[in-house]
Parts: structure tokens; sequence; C-alpha cells
């Protein structure tokens, strides 16, 4: 009877000590995510540039351990920006998105494995991604790292392609649960660039006379993001974000972003938010050069600007059959402000300023 | 002999701070994450919608990367 009593207290103790042991090491597997079917139409206007097109992704289980992800993206463009109407003359062109990923999940871990290419008739680029998430202390903190190396062709009309660019990205990041109802991000991304990162059509001025762009053959940044998201009761959701970004060209960025989602009814779920970019230019950008040094660049990209972001989505649960499959509608749409400090349009002299809007349709299928 | 002294207190000190470490216990239980799991608490809710956003930014601004959203840089101009 008393040796029993001992084996009874002795398995109990060891089932403690293994459930313990579990516990600590997160044994809350990982999951795949869901299967899921993706269609979006897409527009973004502004500044003379339509670009517009459909997308599609798709992925599936195949087991509980493996998952696949195919997507295609496309762009059709007419661009008559300011850059092109002052020196060059409008064009159309389409850009050929396609990518493909495998996931695996091993215990807590994720690994995702992708490749992607991207197609215009003047520049191709190619990229193999891997990313690693790992879920730890009892899947309250979720650990990422990830790499990306890309290669670029880049070409020029009439010409064909002359030059290449290599990127390397490198990826670090980390999810915390901070209370029953706040989550945190942390990320941090480096990037290297080599070759030609310039655009062959681009030119800048020297005493008002248009000189080819010339810019760095290398380029290196570092950027790091904060998110916080919350809810402070009855699903009113509350999110937050601030980037900081510094590269070697002398771009400083700070990049903040707040925003407010709720459900209205079972079926409605509405999102509005806030986005404001600001930046300094990099030590070549010139608006009209008083010297023709090595590097020099009139991109406005590469100036000092601001832009403003206002935005809503409207999601419709519009079919839920439980256990099987559910049918979301979204409609996203961005109103976008952007305001040049340097750069002017050299029509008028002025400093150079355009809105633009960004709308997004989306139709998609969880089963 | 103080510098002596000043390693014990660091090392206990070190002590200290992995035994409160081990002692750390995940503070939100799986069964309190019900808010957690909401779609509405997803930072990302849609792929196509956040990389394409991403795109769009990516090609106008100056800055890029730590998004927590991959695979959106095409290196187009």
């Amino acid at each position: 009877m008393a040796a029993t009593s001992l084996w009874r207290r002795l398995a109990r103790l060891l089932g403690g000590f293994v459930g313990s042991l579990m516990a600590a090491s997160g044994a809350r597997a990982v999951v795949l995510p869901d299967n899921v079917g993706e269609a979006m139409a897409h527009v973004y206007s502004g500044g003379g540039v339509t670009a517009s097109g459909p997308a599609l992704l798709v992925r599936k289980n195949l087991g509980d351990r493996f998952s696949i992800t195919g997507s295609y993206y496309a762009d059709f463009v007419s661009n008559a920006s300011i850059d092109v109407v002052t020196t060059a003359s409008p064009y159309r062109e389409t850009r050929n998105a396609y990518g493909l990923g495998l996931n695996y999940v091993v215990r807590d871990s994720l690994i995702t494995v992708a490749a992607a290419t991207s197609r215009e008739p003047d520049y191709i680029a190619d990229a193999l991604n891997v990313d690693v998430a790992q879920d730890v202390f009892g899947g309250m903190t979720t650990v990422s790292l990830g790499f990306t190396r890309g290669w670029d062709q880049v070409g020029k009309k009439g010409e064909g392609f002359f030059d290449t660019a290599d990127h390397w990205r490198y990826r670090l990041g980390a999810t915390q649960v901070l209370t029953p109802n706040w989550l945190m991000s942390a990320n941090f991304e480096a990037i290297s660039d080599d070759g030609y990162l310039g655009n062959p059509y681009r030119v800048a001025l020297v005493f008002g006379a248009a000189v080819p762009e010339r810019v760095p053959s290398t380029r290196s940044s570092r950027a790091f993001q904060l998110r916080a998201i919350g809810d402070l009761g009855e699903r009113n959701v509350v999110r937050g974000a601030y980037r900081y970004f510094w590269d070697n060209w002398g771009i400083n960025a700070h990049t903040f972003e707040l925003g407010y989602a709720r459900y209205f009814g079972k079926d409605w779920m509405a999102d509005g938010f806030v986005r404001f970019h600001v930046q300094d230019g990099a030590l070549f950008f010139s608006n009209n050069a008083s010297a023709d040094t090595t590097y020099l660049t009139r991109n406005r990209q590469l100036s000092s600007f601001n832009d403003v972001g206002l935005g809503f989505n409207l999601a419709y649960t519009a079919k839920t059959v439980p256990g099987q499959y559910s049918v979301v509608v979204t409609g996203a749409m961005e109103f976008m402000n952007f305001k040049f400090s340097e750069f002017t349009d050299v029509r008028t002299g002025q400093l150079y300023s355009f809105n633009a809007y960004l709308a997004q349709l989306l139709v998609s299928v969880t089963f | 002999m103080w510098r002596c002294r000043s390693l014990l207190l660091a090392a206990a000190l070190g002590q200290l701070l992995l035994l409160g470490g081990c002692a750390l216990q995940p503070w939100v239980k799986p069964y309190e994450r019900e808010s957690l799991a909401d779609p509405i608490m997803n930072l990302q809710r849609s792929t196509l919608i956040g990389q394409h956003r991403e795109h769009v930014y990516d090609v106008r601004e100056g800055a890029r990367g730590a998004t927590g959203i991959q695979g959106t840089g095409c290196g187009c101009n």
C-alpha cells in the first residue's frame, strides 16, 4: 500500500516535471496558416502615373507539415510623371511578378523558402528568400530570422540589358504578447546593394543643363521598426508603428502610422489609419547643381520630402460555413499627399507636390 | 581586494538575474488569448494588400525594409 502511494507520488512528480519542461520549451506546436485563395484588383494613381492590375495568391496545405504558396501580380503602368514629361515621352509598360513558396512546420518553428521574379521589358529582378519563425516562452514570443538574395538585370529601351545589381537583405524580428489584449513587435533589417543602382533614363541638372544621373554603385541601409496593437475592450483595436531608417547615402527617414479598427455587427469590420513619412535627401541629390560632382542625381525619391496618407479598409464577411470555408470581401482606399522640399517643377520653378490615391479590392476565401 | 569583492558582487548579481529568468513564467496563458486570436488583431490581415501597399511606398520613398512583410522588394525603379 505504502509502495503504491510512493509510486503514485513519483509518477505525479515526474508528470509535473515533464509538464513544466514542456511549458518552458513552448510545447504548443506551431500550426500552418489556413488554406487561402485571394484575388485582388488594384489601382494607384498620382503624379501622372497610373498603375493598375490584378493579383492572385493561393496557399494550400500538403498534410500537416507542409504548405505551398503561389502568387501572381501584374502592374499595367501608364507613366507621364514629372520626370518623363519634362525630359522624355510618356510611355506604357507591363510588370509581371510571380512567387512560389514552401512552408514547413517542425515543432515550434515555421520555415519558409520562397522564390520570386519580377519582369519588365527593361528590368528583371529575381530573388530567393529564407525565413524562420520560432515560438518560444510558451508561445508568448515569436522570434524570426530572414535572408533574401536578389539578382537584377538592368536594361534600357533600344540598348537591351547592359548591367546588373545584386541585393542582400538580412531580417531579425520578435513579436511579444504583452497582456491578454496587447501585442508588440520589433523588426530590424539591413540591406546591401551592389551594381547599377540608378535609372538609365533619368537626368540631373548642372547649371540648368541635363547630364546623365550618376549614383554610387553600392548602398547599405538599416531600418528598425516598432509596432504595437491592442484591444481597448469590445474589440475596439488601436495600433501604432514607428520606423527609423538610415543609409550610407545620407538618407534618414522617420515613418509613423496610427490606426483604429472595430466590428460593426457580426459581418463588417472597418479600419482607418493615418501615415506620415519624412526624410532627408541623399548627399548627392541636387535640384540644379552648381558643380559637376562624381555622383549626382535629381531622383526626387532621394530628395528631402514628406508624405501623408489617410486610409480606410472595409471588410465584409459574405459567407461562413463553420469548419469548411469563409468568404471575405475587402475594399481599401488610401489618399496620399507628397510635398518636396528641394525638388522643383522645372516648368514653373515651384517646389513640386502631388496628390495620389491607392485603391484595392480583395476577395479572400479561407478553406 | 576591492576588485575581488566587485567581481564577486557582479557574479552574485548575474546569478540572481539568471535565477530570476528561470523563475519567469509565461504570464498570459493560452486560454487568455481569445482577444489576441481574433482576426482584427492581426498586424497584417491580408498578404496581398500588405505586400502591395509596401511596394507602393518602396518605389516612392527613400526608406525601405523592417516592415515585417517579406517579398516586397522587386528592385524596380
